[in-house]
């Protein structure tokens, strides 16, 4: 004790024993003080960073300018609208420096060349991560409650959907998963509402269950509900999972609960087509160009056809025949709302058809299920499960109404703290990784949950990843005035018995009208001046093929002549474009020598002729349409308005605008002109 | 204190260059049960994809003995810049002596050497297989050059798509072919593709599109022909103005 005490006394005398020595010591701890906070700038991280980039830069030829760019300190971006305070600059120094194109090594590289400037949306608006942090381990890697580790970049697409609701042409993934989620009715039993206030609605049209004992048998249901994939490997439906039990009670129950549809089978042609070319339901298919929309597995095992319609590979293990014949003869009056066209197929048509289609059946699938009637008890049992499994939010079912808010709403899921997400062990702890494995392994996270197992390919799994992770907070909380609107669908209906007739023929599955239908074939909007009469009279009567290279073409329907008149009629009188005045364009008075100066420049000056056929002993153009007959397709009105700016008409079309000038448009016009069918109705 | 923040750098690196912290885990050893002497390329080689993505097919080797005939159970080792994965990096070939992975590319867009090497009986045989990863604007690039240029540039035809290219009296180049394009700078291609063929005296089946697409996107088509060309492009350095 008395050791210490003489221990500290000595060093008090020592320290401050006369006035000089205090002062002395007491500046000396000031400056040490003063000293702490530059030093620890000094040795901070970032502080070497900058340390580096300068003698990165120091050797290459435009040091001078690169250097005098090169801002010492803490920098940071500031953008309240955005919530963005960013400091990443701080490190990543050469971001917007063009010329260090060649340097790979982070955190120098510059940043790849995107549409918007960096300043104006800062960093962790798309790429994540905590802004204000001054350190690489928190500004990355943190995963504490309430922050977010960077988003890898195969995901970095999700920050583009924030803001931009509708499509663009550099975000694949994230358009892919945007229609995968309405594709593969997630969003029926999701609900997603968007920050402009609408809700994602489901666009695959699943199938009415409410008069399915017309359709199909209990035992293709059970094999189907199983495993739908092995049914058919494009279906979208997933796999619940089932046990054997479980899927006869739900068969058992949507057996005993389907009705019979009125008119379903009434008018039915059961007699099966006889003397009949082997090969005519082949070449039935193929003419009415069924493979447009619907797919068949073939001998290699590759899908060939569309994926608008399911896919018929196993057809005939699913239909009953007279149900198969009863659809074909008109889709409509099973189901209203169908893609699918009514054809107008005479009964020989739809014997041939329904007999090539029955014939699609593997002898193996669903062989060996055998189910007794089911018990009262069993029914019950099936409807329970119906109503647990919320098979009623995609299907429509008697007795079973659409849950509401089925499963949990994923409107800001992009934006969920991982404090509330339950990791399963050996999981990266990252929302991306929780996102894709509750897709892959639903089941995988607990006994008793109800998602169902969907079979997506990695590519798929991480474009819906990249759907969802756009559906973030910031998203819904920024000013309106930076968001891009989705292109909404418009709820155009044409009038009357053409409108009807448009209906029936499902024109809208592959057209677009004034905002609505489908984009396969051509927009249809401004038809009636772009062709004439004549052409679309007879086009309706056999549609022959303009573009060669297309695999998807127009089917035939055997419309009545009256029914045609008014379809031609109405499209010529409706789909008028107000842009164009058939007065003003160029008239039939073209002189010899007009023409001829319209053929140089088709075949000199603008080398139409490598995109198109004018003339098919000579031309080989393989792109746009043949324009053999060009003269009597079109009118001269909307060649010449086509020749002055194609995109003007027809936003997106691939030709070109060559800036014509109005002579050589007027040239060209009277050229193609002269270019008409020989008189005769050609053959295809 | 350098040591210090060069080991900060090398798990940034490391991080930037996976797109995330975790370690994959080890796989397990595998006991290769043959030999072989020879690896070649089944399929996978030469993909383009979007950087950070799995490529749309899986790459396949395939090891031969000596006669050339498949030796299976042999072991094939994957191997890449550090920012590529394998999925797995190491695999036994199958019975029909194929070793198959799926490859994750790296976040830098450009040409990604990637090896297979197989322990052969005097020394290790190695394959080099070249992928291509696009960034953003290379990206969009591809997508236009799809809509736009590839019907005529691309002599391949696809199921959804007939090639035009055998139509054309004066061949168009294709993008791929770097013998003839590495040459032309990035101002002629652009006034190429601006103005049309007749711009720099070439032929007039190629159209102009300076009123169809937009500068920036004329850009992204000529920075997807720079990273698709083979052989690969290398451009002039930085070139300054005299003063």
């Amino acid at each position: 004790m008395q050791t210490v005490k003489k221990f500290l006394s000595s060093l008090w005398q020592a320290l401050f024993g006369d006035t000089m020595r205090a002062f002395g010591v007491v500046s000396a701890a000031l400056l040490i003080a003063l000293a702490i906070a530059p030093a620890k700038d000094h040795f901070s991280e970032w502080h070497g960073y900058q340390g580096r980039y300068l003698s990165l830069i120091r050797d290459r030829g435009d040091a001078i300018s690169l250097r005098r760019r090169v801002q010492p300190g803490i920098q940071q971006t500031w953008l309240p609208e955005l919530g963005v305070v960013d400091r990443c600059t701080t490190c990543h120094q050469g971001l917007k420096e063009s010329s260090l194109a060649d340097v790979h090594t982070q955190p120098f590289r510059k940043h790849p060349a995107i549409p918007h400037s960096l300043d104006g949306f800062g960093c962790v608006t798309c790429h994540r991560g905590q802004g204000p942090a001054t350190t690489v381990a928190e500004a990355h890697y943190s995963d504490r409650a309430g922050e977010d580790p960077i988003l890898p970049a195969r995901y970095i697409e999700s920050g583009c959907g924030q803001c931009h609701q509708n499509a663009l042409t550099g975000t694949p993934q994230l358009n892919l998963g945007r229609q995968m989620l309405a594709r593969y009715g997630c969003v029926s039993c999701h609900s997603v509402k968007l920050p402009d206030g609408t809700t994602l609605t489901a666009s695959d049209n699943p199938p009415s269950l409410e008069h399915i004992a017309d359709k199909t048998t209990r035992e293709w249901i059970f094999t189907w509900l199983k495993d739908p994939q092995a049914y058919a490997a494009s279906a979208t439906m997933p796999n619940y999972k089932l046990n054997d039990a479980d899927a006869s009670d739900i068969s058992a129950f949507l057996m005993s609960s389907s009705t019979q549809h009125a008119g379903d089978t009434a008018t039915l042609v059961t007699a099966s087509a006889k003397n009949v070319d082997p090969t005519a339901g082949a070449s039935l298919y193929g003419q009415s160009f069924c493979a447009t929309c619907h797919a068949v597995q073939n001998a290699a095992g590759n899908l060939v056809g569309g994926d608008v319609g399911p896919e018929l590979t196993r057809i005939g293990n699913k239909v009953k025949p007279e149900w198969l014949q009863a659809w074909i003869e008109n889709p409509r009056t099973y189901d209203s709302k169908t893609l699918m066209p009514h054809y107008r197929f005479t009964p020989q048509q739809v014997a041939i058809l329904a007999d090539f289609l029955k014939n699609k059946s593997d002898s193996d699938y669903g062989a060996n299920v055998h189910l007794n009637a089911a018990t009262p008890l069993q029914i019950a049992h099936g409807r329970k499960l119906v109503a647990e499994l919320g098979c009623a939010a995609c299907h429509k079912m008697n007795g079973v109404s659409k849950p509401e808010n089925f499963a949990p709403d994923l409107s800001r899921i992009g934006s969920k703290p991982l404090a509330q997400l339950i990791f399963l062990p050996g999981m990266e702890h990252s929302l991306p990784s929780y996102i894709t494995r509750k897709i892959k392994q639903p089941r995988g996270f607990g006994p008793g949950l109800k998602m169902p197992q969907f079979t997506l390919t990695n590519a798929q799994t991480d474009a819906l990843t990249t759907a969802l992770m756009a559906l973030t907070e910031r998203s819904q909380s920024m000013p309106a005035k930076l968001r891009v609107a989705a292109v909404r669908e418009s709820n155009y209906q044409p009038a009357g018995h053409a409108g009807k007739l448009m209906t029936e023929l499902a024109c809208f599955s592959c057209h677009r009208i004034n905002g609505h239908g489908s984009d396969m074939a051509p927009d249809l909007t401004r038809e009636g001046s772009s062709v004439q009469r004549q052409w679309l009279d007879d086009f309706l009567k056999n549609p022959n093929t303009l573009r060669p290279s297309l695999i998807r073409r127009m089917p035939r329907f055997n419309l009545s002549d009256s029914d045609r008149k008014e379809l031609t009629d109405y499209i010529m009188v409706a789909y008028q474009s107000p842009d164009i005045d058939p007065d003003t364009a160029p008239s039939a008075t073209n002189t010899p020598a007009t023409v001829e100066h319209g053929r140089q420049l088709f075949y000199s000056k603008y080398a139409c002729q490598s995109c198109h056929i004018a003339d098919t002993k000579t031309d080989k153009g393989y792109i746009g349409p043949t324009l053999t007959q060009v003269g009597s397709r079109l009118t001269p009105a909307w060649i010449y308005a086509w020749m002055r700016n194609p995109q003007a008409l027809r936003p997106g079309t691939m030709e070109p605008n060559q800036n014509l000038s109005d002579e050589d448009a007027r040239a060209l016009t009277a050229f193609l002109m002269t270019l008409k069918s020989s008189g005769k109705q050609e053959t295809k | 204190m350098i040591r210090r923040s060069m080991a900060y750098a090398a798990l940034l690196l490391m991080g930037v260059g996976t797109g995330c912290k975790q370690k994959s885990a080890p796989s397990p050893a595998l006991k290769p049960t043959a030999i072989g002497a020879a690896i070649t390329e089944s399929s996978g080689g030469k993909q383009v994809g979007p950087t950070g993505t799995a490529l749309k097919d899986p790459l396949v080797v395939q090891v031969n003995d000596e006669q050339g005939a498949a030796v299976a159970g042999a072991l094939v080792d994957f191997h890449g810049p550090a920012s590529v994965r394998f999925e797995p990096a190491s695999v036994l070939t199958d019975s029909s002596g194929q070793a198959t992975t799926a490859v994750v590319l790296g976040t830098i867009s450009g040409r990604y050497q990637l090896s297979a090497t197989t322990p052969g009986k005097a020394h290790a045989v190695t394959l080099q297989v070249a992928e291509t990863a696009l960034g953003y604007q290379q990206q969009l690039g591809s997508i236009l050059a799809d809509k736009y240029c590839n019907r005529c540039h691309n002599p391949e035809s696809s199921a959804e798509r007939v090639s035009n290219y055998d139509n054309l009296e004066v061949k168009p180049h294709p993008f791929t072919e770097g013998d003839t394009l590495n040459k032309i700078s990035d101002a002629d291609l652009m006034a190429i593709i601006q103005h049309g063929g007749p711009a720099l005296s070439r032929s007039a089946l190629m159209p102009p599109y300076a009123n169809t697409l937009s500068s920036a996107e004329v850009q992204a088509i000529i920075a997807y022909v720079r990273v698709v060309s083979d052989p690969p492009y290398r451009p002039a350095g930085t070139v300054y103005e005299q003063k």
